[in-house]
């Protein structure tokens, strides 16, 4: 048994680390993550040449990892500095690109931005839900419908979107100039978008792609649980910076006992938060993936929240201010629950397998 | 034992009731069910509103013109405006400074501010905390050092709600170093129009403007604006939290947010299912629903005891820790019962065709954010917990 990882992840994880502490001061990240286009196109170039993208996708498919240990050694930095970036959305497309046997250097060298188009207002997790149409013609296929709350979707260059033909759920591919886009900013930092399909070409990829985009988000959902084990980590250090240097009653407030219990508390959460997404890591392409990452998805849920309030608690007034780190870490965390399925889906989803058991 | 509220107390909440229907606007309750931001002038037309019938200074008895009455009426009067998603009442001058005047003031100090407090003349806020003396209030360090008729306050205060529409600030200030820090500490009445003031304002994690930071440099204040004797300021302190204390459990906003949740969560969707059918969502709104049911009581227990004994004990720092855990709760759930949906900027509120959620839910996430303050301010949790430690339990 061994839990270190390998030479090449570490190098990459060095790498990504020290990029993220020099180009994304909290200062910086927060200037770009909350206005238009919610992340730093600058910034984004340079990663890609760093080759960061390459590590989400696996050899075969012209990539350099692509295993869920890989996906985890990129998000966990990622949401260590509370990179705004869209490297979510690269990871749900390349996956789906992959599936497709479609040409990936575009997407891994960061020359073409992709954005994957699933989730629906009633369909928010589950493709099994969706509702968007795809009709097809003579002249080929077009969609109907709208996609929401779509990360990275305002600044893609292309949309892979899941539609449903007849029985099946299919994946499509449009051009963003080919669709109305609204795109904001989040609570959290960072860009989504909805997207209204409106009789729109599309090129199609897959015919059946509900096990393909369940793959998808089986990735995604790795990949957030890695993005705020890194960000709990940052939590943990920033708030036991607090306890040790904030004086109340002429002592750190950490000599509290309650406070040194309820930090005690946490920083066991964190472990068995950090676990859970290790195994789950250790399961993608093998059996029991979903339930393991749903394991992982539902924890992080929990936990995420948990962190994040005793990060803003523990803190006192400070910790609701905009000017501290601590705000954004929590408003982070806690979003992370609201991305590709909350703590309850994934319960579900973990419960549905005693099922036949 | 009889849980039912008295005859009379049922015609009074009928009177209420019958108030709220004609006399509040609807474009201030529209404001409070969606969330928005209520400008000074949308609550000064309240205050206006609640000053007209006698109704707004609930906390003060009549020779001052408050209209006399009962915790258990001012119970009913704040659940029904909480029904009626009134407008809360700015708490600075009515339920905290009124009632220190009343008991510490000179005649002189009464008659020149508690008519302003109720026609809205004066605006207060509250200048307790500072940046190294929050939970330890008793450490704070603004100076105020006499000179002649005058104080001159140099230090800063921070944290104060609603200063940017505030025309007046109550403070606490150190007048003494010597003796137990509680001992050296004044209370002033400064205005905010004194040259050498600056204010500040602080953005909250939502992105929202309510608190400030308050900077004093030589400001000097005439000793006539000392409410009680020099030094002997944490005395009044100690009952201001009192008052402050009172709605503590914040019962009404409680069973305003839990009946939101409900009703949001029983319209169908667009695949015509809805939320509450979902299991896992119904059991988490019902454990909440249980938790209020037994604050209810719980408040009622304590209210009645505390107008038999004519104080409220420390049992209040219950009602504290409870009634804000619930209303987190219930944030926290209105927050997550929109999924995906709830990540974007309020301030980008979308709209029209691209509205994700209904208006009234468009700002749950900023809300959940913003309702952190609540463990936080007026004594932390924390503090609540070693208060109820020593005073109740005797540990
Ligand atoms: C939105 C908002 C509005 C506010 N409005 C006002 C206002 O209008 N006027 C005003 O004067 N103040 C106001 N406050 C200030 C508020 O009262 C303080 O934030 C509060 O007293 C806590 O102080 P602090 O923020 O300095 O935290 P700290 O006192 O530094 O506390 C940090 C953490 O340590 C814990 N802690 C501290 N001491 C102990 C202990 N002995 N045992 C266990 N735990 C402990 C606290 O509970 C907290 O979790 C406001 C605060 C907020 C957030």
């Amino acid at each position: 048994m061994d839990f270190e990882p390998s030479d090449d992840r570490r190098v990459l994880a060095d790498t990504l680390t020290r990029f993220l502490a020099a180009e994304y001061p909290i200062a910086h990240r927060n200037a770009v993550a909350y206005a238009a286009p919610y992340h730093d196109p600058d910034k984004w170039a340079r990663l890609s040449d760093l080759g960061l993208l390459y590590a989400l996708a696996p050899e075969a498919q012209g990539g350099m990892g692509g295993a869920g240990f890989d996906i985890a050694t990129v998000f966990q930095p990622l949401g260590a500095a509370l990179c705004p970036e869209p490297v979510l959305a690269a990871l749900l497309s390349a996956r789906l690109l992959v599936a497709a046997g479609h040409d990936l250097d575009p997407l891994l060298s960061g020359r073409t931005r992709y954005a994957a188009a699933i989730g629906e207002i009633d369909a928010p997790y589950d493709p099994a839900e969706i509702t968007c149409a795809a009709q097809g013609g003579a002249t080929g296929w077009t969609l109907h419908g709208r996609k929401s709350v779509v990360y990275g979707g305002g600044t893609a260059d292309r949309l892979l979107v899941a539609a449903r033909a007849s029985e099946a759920v299919g994946l499509f591919e449009v051009a963003s100039e080919a669709v109305e886009i609204t795109a904001y900013g989040m609570i959290d930092g960072g860009g989504a978008a909805e997207v209204f399909l409106d009789a729109t070409p599309a090129a199609l990829l897959l015919p059946d792609a509900e096990a393909t985009l369940h793959d998808a988000l089986d990735h995604g959902a790795l990949a957030l649980c890695a993005e705020a084990v890194g960000a709990m980590d940052t939590a943990q250090a920033l708030l036991l910076d607090h306890l040790r240097t904030r004086q109340q009653f002429g002592q750190p407030i950490g000599s509290f006992q309650a406070l040194q219990h309820r930090m005690v508390d946490l920083t066991i959460e964190i472990e068995q938060a950090r676990s859970i997404t290790i195994l789950a890591a250790s399961r993608m392409g093998a059996e029991q993936q979903s339930r393991t990452v749903s394991m992982a998805k539902s924890h992080i849920g929990r936990t995420a929240k948990l962190v994040a309030e005793e990060l803003i608690q523990l803190h006192g007034g400070i910790g609701m201010t905009w000017e501290h780190p601590a705000a954004h870490y929590a408003k982070r965390l806690v979003m992370i629950d609201h991305q590709l399925g909350d703590t309850d889906f994934h319960l579900q989803r973990v419960m549905a397998g005693y099922r036949g058991a | 034992m009889d849980l039912s509220y008295s005859p009379e107390d049922r015609a009074f909440q009928d009177e209420i009731r019958a108030f709220l229907a004609e006399a509040l606007p609807a474009r201030l309750s529209d404001k409070v069910r969606t969330g928005a931001e209520l400008t000074k002038a949308d609550m000064e037309a309240w205050h206006a509103i609640l000053n007209a019938k006698g109704w707004l200074a609930t906390t003060w008895p009549k020779e001052f013109g408050g209209p006399g009455w009962t915790p258990v009426q001012r119970h009913i009067f704040e659940e029904e405006c909480c029904r009626a998603f009134a407008p809360r009442v700015v708490p600075f001058g009515l339920n905290m400074l009124g009632p220190v005047l009343m008991r510490f003031g000179t005649p002189a100090q009464q008659q020149a501010y508690l008519p302003r407090i109720l026609s809205g003349a004066d605006w207060w806020c509250q200048g307790y905390s500072e940046p190294g003396a929050g939970s330890d209030l008793a450490s704070l360090r603004t100076r105020a050092i006499r000179d002649g008729d005058t104080y001159v306050v140099n230090g800063q205060k921070t944290w104060t709600t609603l200063g940017q529409h505030a025309n007046r600030i109550f403070c606490l200030v150190r007048t003494s170093t010597e003796g137990k820090p509680q001992q050296g500490i004044s209370f002033l009445l400064i205005d905010l129009a004194a040259p050498g003031i600056e204010m500040r304002p602080i953005r909250l994690i939502e992105g929202g403007h309510e608190v400030n930071e308050v900077f004093f440099t030589d400001v000097r204040v005439p000793i006539t604006n000392r409410v009680g004797a020099e030094n002997e300021g944490w005395t009044i302190a100690k009952f201001l939290l009192g008052h402050e204390r009172t709605n503590i459990a914040g019962v009404g906003f409680a069973v305003q947010a839990f009946e939101q949740l409900r009703a949001f969560a029983r319209r169908p969707r667009g695949n015509g299912r809805r939320l509450i059918d979902d299991l896992l969502f119904a059991a988490r709104l019902s454990e909440i629903e249980i938790e209020l049911e037994a604050m209810k009581i719980t408040n009622l227990r304590l209210l009645v005891a505390a107008q038999q004994t004519g104080a409220p004990g420390p049992e209040s720092s219950m009602l504290k820790i409870k009634g804000t855990q619930i209303r987190q709760a219930l944030n926290d759930l209105a927050r997550r019962a929109l999924g995906p949906a709830a990540a974007p900027f309020p301030l980008e509120a979308l709209e029209g065709n691209a509205a994700l959620v209904p208006l009234d839910q468009a700002a749950n996430a900023a809300r959940y954010f913003n309702s952190r303050k609540l463990s936080i301010f007026g004594g932390s949790n924390e503090i609540q917990r070693n208060i109820l430690a020593k005073a109740k339990l005797g540990l």
